[in-house]
């Protein structure tokens, strides 16, 4: 990739609320144009960081440059050029769509006719062009954030920060969104989103898993795949109980994890296991249908990741 | 499963919010020991089941059966033979663990006898023990969802009515609630679990696809994503996405096409023989092609390519 | 200051206020409910006060000295009756509050010069009317016996005393004329305290609850502009409702409105600026609309009812209560209210209230400000 300049920089990003260290200075950097997630389960401390970046929450310790500006020394500098659009998407219900974003296009200095023009293209984009004099209460969750969208775009930000932009949102209206946040890379927006879908990260170009407020590793979601340690087995059985308990103890089998139609593993050498496996479900004559390698997932990585990094919430 | 009459047994079953139509003509079968999913988008129809099937509230017309037992009729004892965990955990945030556990035993009035062995069994199980005096309010996430679970169960329900239980949990905690939920279906209890999560369902034995208050699928996770994936899924990487990404969506032999950063998943007819004719559709183009490879379609994958074809997105009714 | 961002809030607020049915609720039904509800409650429940006689002579005279009662405004006399047991009765069953007795010797005392002791039997349930039907009571007795004295000393031949008698009885009367003049000013600021506040109070909370805030202060809009844009707007409605209030002490209570309509609105601008602010400062505070209403109920009703001057003169209040007086708003407003209503009072000689009012703006306004902060900790 060529050399862009970095839209975010975070430099020991902290900040800590009564009995818990919510974000554990955290170094991470966000280039020009790219898609970056921050994900991990609740309470990992990705809301906090969003709000730290966003200008509405102080840090502690440590800081972050936004746009060009520093979020510590001029925390409404930044606010010009980017656009936060929080977990429940501030809207308000008692407006209309229209009525919506004409409040946001005027509380950012943006001129009727530029308004006008992109509000159309942007609400058209979205498939919203029809419901433009809907109350914003009276529309579903898809919708709203898809509106949500509309108005934190009205302004061409330079940077878009989404918080759980697709939480409680279906399938469909799901990849409607990503859609559209992929066609706004073209225009050269940069987006920061967070996630606490596992597999929603692997739409993002680079990701950054944390948890309890640190990093657990940066990087594209396919070398992240690449360089994890050992591999994921898939056996297909009706009978994953069976085998389960067939294979508990195993030498080589670092996790087991029952899923509804058989068994993931996790192996330090795949290969070998393949036929050690075959030949130890076949002697014990439990019927299976299949033992393959598999792409790991997003929560296979961070599951192996977390194992001996974890505070306290485990035993 | 194992012969026996099935735990859950729904016909026609609808309910109807004034013109609304919330669930629309359900039935279905689930069996001992079975973990039988209820996937589905907000707003589908899926807790307006679960309360029916808890006795809480009267189908507009169609029959069910929990345990045997009439939910339109026979409300109280469907309810002394469920266990059920909300999604909110619904613990007293200011009772302490043991209180917690107390309070439940007393409304499920569980026996003096066997009190204080399933009061030590829901600890050992939710992992408490030397916590049973800290308030509910102060553990993690994973703890108070384990601890939900144990006040759901000390009663032995024989079926368990789970509503998006792992959701906001960590992942290490989420499999280990899971092991929990696999260890008592072995038991025999039918576990009957609602979600949203695309990977939530994953762990289930048997699933129904709801949506806008239909069945439109049903079979296990294999089956799913054999059955009624139309096509097959191709993960493309290559030089310049966005332009492969025009490119294609246009492009012969190729029925959908969607960026995931930095690469295309491909929804093509056949992906054996596909693979080749993208390549070469590609470089014709100038576009250079780094690695194609057949994947496996997620849950995700299913849902939106049964969905989408049922009618488009945004025509759905305004929540609830 | 950027005026785009603030009437971008403003012309937000007017929509919301138009499209929410509770907002509008405030803002034209509790105003005419409290104005009526005080106006009539405080000052006009004591009139009519039903009356039970049970007249053991039955005379002329005796008949003649019920018609007094009868003719009174403030009795209505329901039922004669002839015996004590049913006149208990009447009163423990709460058909009437008040029992008059008059003895088989009535006219034969009057005639012989003799004192007359007439018998009222009041139900002391409630000590306020029981108190008022007393006095009223005892003011017709007075008047009567006036009369009488008057007629005696007239048979004497001695006409140049009347004055000094029938100047006693029309004091009476007069003082609770006077009161319900006083009572309906009181209102429309105790009203005005109230609404004014409670306006602004779920401004700021509303947007807390229900995310909006957030984003709104993720963006470039300034502390001032959100406070001046949620402001006027209300200002607009604190005015219209302070205008109703007023027509409705005029017209509908009938207190004649003798000052100048400019004092009259510089004073409630003022007055409506520091409730404003208050509300706007507490809704800040608060967070949440349960909390912010709940506590500019209390800090603006009470303080305005009790310690305003309005229940209790200030000035008969002990020394600490009297102090505590000076930070009350609605005191000033009060004042500046009765003088505009009933004596016309110039400006000038009211300086002290306005200078009070705008102290009081100054300092809320600025706190306002200062309190809100774009940051979510």
């Amino acid at each position: 990739m060529t050399e862009l300049p970095n839209v975010i920089e975070s430099r020991e990003l902290t900040k800590s609320f009564p009995g818990i260290l919510a974000v554990d200075h955290l170094n991470f950097s966000v280039r020009k144009g790219e898609v970056f997630g921050l994900v991990g389960p609740d309470g990992a401390g990705k809301t906090t960081t969003m709000r730290m970046l966003a200008g509405v929450l102080t840090p502690d310790s440590g800081g972050a440059i936004v746009s060009g500006f520093d979020i510590v020394k001029a925390p409404e500098s930044a606010k010009h050029r980017i656009s936060y659009m929080p977990q429940r998407f501030g809207l308000y219900e008692e407006l209309t769509v229209d009525e919506n974003i004409r409040f946001y296009a005027q509380i950012f200095g943006v001129k009727a006719a530029e308004r006008d023009i992109r509000s159309t293209q942007l609400l058209d984009a979205a498939g919203m062009g029809e419901f433009r004099n809907r109350l914003a209460g009276k529309l579903s969750g898809g919708m709203k954030q898809k509106v949500g969208l509309v108005c934190a775009l009205i302004h061409a930000p330079d940077l878009l920060l989404l918080d759980e932009p697709t939480n409680g949102v279906d399938p469909v209206s799901r990849r409607d969104f990503w859609r559209i946040l992929y066609s706004l890379l073209d225009q050269g927006v940069t987006i920061l989103t967070t996630t606490s879908y596992l597999d929603e990260a692997e739409r993002c170009h680079r990701i950054a898993l944390l948890h309890e407020g640190r990093m657990l590793f940066c990087d594209t979601p396919a070398r992240l795949k690449e360089n994890m340690p050992g591999a994921v087995l898939s056996v297909v059985t009706g009978n994953p109980r069976g085998i389960s308990e067939l294979l508990d103890g195993h030498d080589g089998i670092s996790s087991m994890m029952i899923v509804g139609d058989g068994l993931h593993l996790v192996v330090k050498d795949a290969s070998r296991m393949i036929s050690e496996l075959h030949s130890i479900i076949t002697s014990a004559t439990v019927p299976f249908d299949s033992i393959e390698q598999v792409t790991p997932t997003v929560e296979d990585l961070f599951v192996e990741a977390v194992k001996g990094n974890t505070k306290g919430n485990e035993k | 499963m194992n012969g026996q009459s099935p735990a859950v047994v729904v016909k026609d079953l609808v309910k109807r919010f004034g013109d609304f139509i919330a669930v629309d003509t359900i039935s279905l079968e689930a069996h001992k020991g079975e973990i039988f999913g209820f996937l589905g988008p907000n707003g589908a129809g899926k807790s307006t089941t679960i309360r029916m099937l808890c006795g809480l509230l009267r189908p507009t017309s169609g029959q069910a059966f929990v345990y045997g037992f009439d939910v339109a009729t026979q409300s109280e004892q469907v309810r002394q033979h469920i266990g059920y965990m909300s999604q909110k955990f619904s613990l007293y945030n200011d009772l302490t663990v043991i209180e917690n556990l107390d309070f439940f035993a007393g409304m499920y009035s569980v026996s003096n006898s066997d009190l204080k062995g399933r009061i030590n069994w829901a600890i050992d199980m939710a992992g408490l023990n030397g916590r049973e005096n800290s308030l509910a309010g102060t553990l993690a996430a994973g703890w108070k969802q384990r601890l939900a679970l144990g006040c759901a169960v000390l009663h032995r329900p024989p079926i368990l009515f789970l509503d998006e239980p792992t959701s906001g949990v960590d992942p290490i905690s989420r499999r280990q609630f899971w092991e929990m939920i696999h260890k008592m279906a072995a038991d025999g209890v039918t576990i009957f679990v609602t979600t949203h999560y695309m990977d939530e369902a994953e762990y289930c034995n048997r699933l129904v696809l709801i949506y806008r208050g239909k069945i439109v699928a049903s079979g296990s996770p294999l089956e799913l994503k054999q059955k009624y994936m139309t096509g097959e899924l191709l993960l493309l990487e290559c030089d310049e996405v966005g332009k492969a990404l025009e490119l294609l969506q246009s492009a012969p032999g190729v029925d959908d096409a969607a960026i995931f950063g930095n690469a295309l998943h491909l929804v093509v007819p056949k992906a054996s023989e596909a693979m080749g004719g993208v390549r070469s559709y590609l470089s014709e183009h100038g576009v250079n092609t780094t690695r194609i490879e057949p994947i496996r379609p997620s849950l995700e994958d299913v849902f939106v390519s049964l969905t989408s074809v049922r009618n488009g997105p945004e025509t759905e009714a305004s929540r609830q | 200051m950027n005026w785009d961002r603030l009437l971008a809030m403003a012309g937000k607020e007017v929509i919301q206020i138009r499209r929410d049915a509770r907002s509008i609720a405030i803002v034209i039904a509790m105003p005419l409910i409290m104005m009526l509800a005080f106006g009539y409650g405080v000052s006009f429940d004591t009139k009519h006060i039903p009356v039970y006689v049970f007249d053991m002579e039955g005379s002329q005279q005796s008949q003649d000295f019920l018609k007094r009662f009868q003719s009174s405004i403030y009795f209505n006399v329901v039922k004669a009756v002839d015996n004590y047991p049913d006149l208990i009765r009447a009163i423990d069953g709460g058909r009437c509050q008040i029992g008059i007795v008059i003895p088989p010797d009535f006219s034969n005392n009057l005639n012989t010069g003799k004192t007359v002791r007439i018998q009222a039997l009041v139900d002391g349930t409630d000590s306020n009317s029981a108190n008022l039907g007393m006095s009223y009571s005892r003011a017709v007795v007075q008047a009567y016996s006036q009369q009488l004295q008057l007629q005696w000393l007239q048979r004497q031949g001695r006409t140049n005393i009347q004055p000094l008698v029938a100047v006693d009885a029309r004091t009476w009367f007069n003082e609770n004329l006077e009161s319900m003049s006083t009572i309906v000013p009181g209102v429309v600021a105790l009203v005005m305290a109230v609404v004014g506040t409670f306006l602004t109070s779920l401004t700021i909370a509303r947007e807390w609850e229900r995310g909006t805030m957030e984003q709104l202060i993720s963006t470039p809009v300034t502390p001032l502009e959100i406070m001046f844009g949620k402001l006027v707007p209300y200002m607009a409605i604190g005015l219209f409702d302070t205008c109703v209030c007023a027509a409705m002490g005029a017209w509908w209570f009938g207190v004649p409105f003798r000052g100048h309509l400019s004092v009259f609105f510089l004073g409630s601008i003022m007055f409506l600026t520091v409730v404003l602010s208050m509300g706007y400062l507490f809704s800040v505070v608060a967070k949440t609309q349960l909390a912010a209403s709940q506590i500019s109920l209390i800090a603006t009703f009470l303080p305005a009812f009790l310690l305003s001057g309005f229940m209790y003169p200030i000035d008969q209040m002990p020394a600490v209560i009297r102090v505590i007086t000076h930070i009350v708003p609605a005191r000033y407003y009060m004042a500046i209210l009765r003088n505009v209503f009933l004596k016309g009072t110039s400006i000038i000689l009211m300086w002290q209230d306005f200078a009070a009012l705008a102290i009081f703006a100054a300092v809320l306004g600025f706190a306002a400000t200062r309190v809100f902060k774009k940051r979510l900790d």
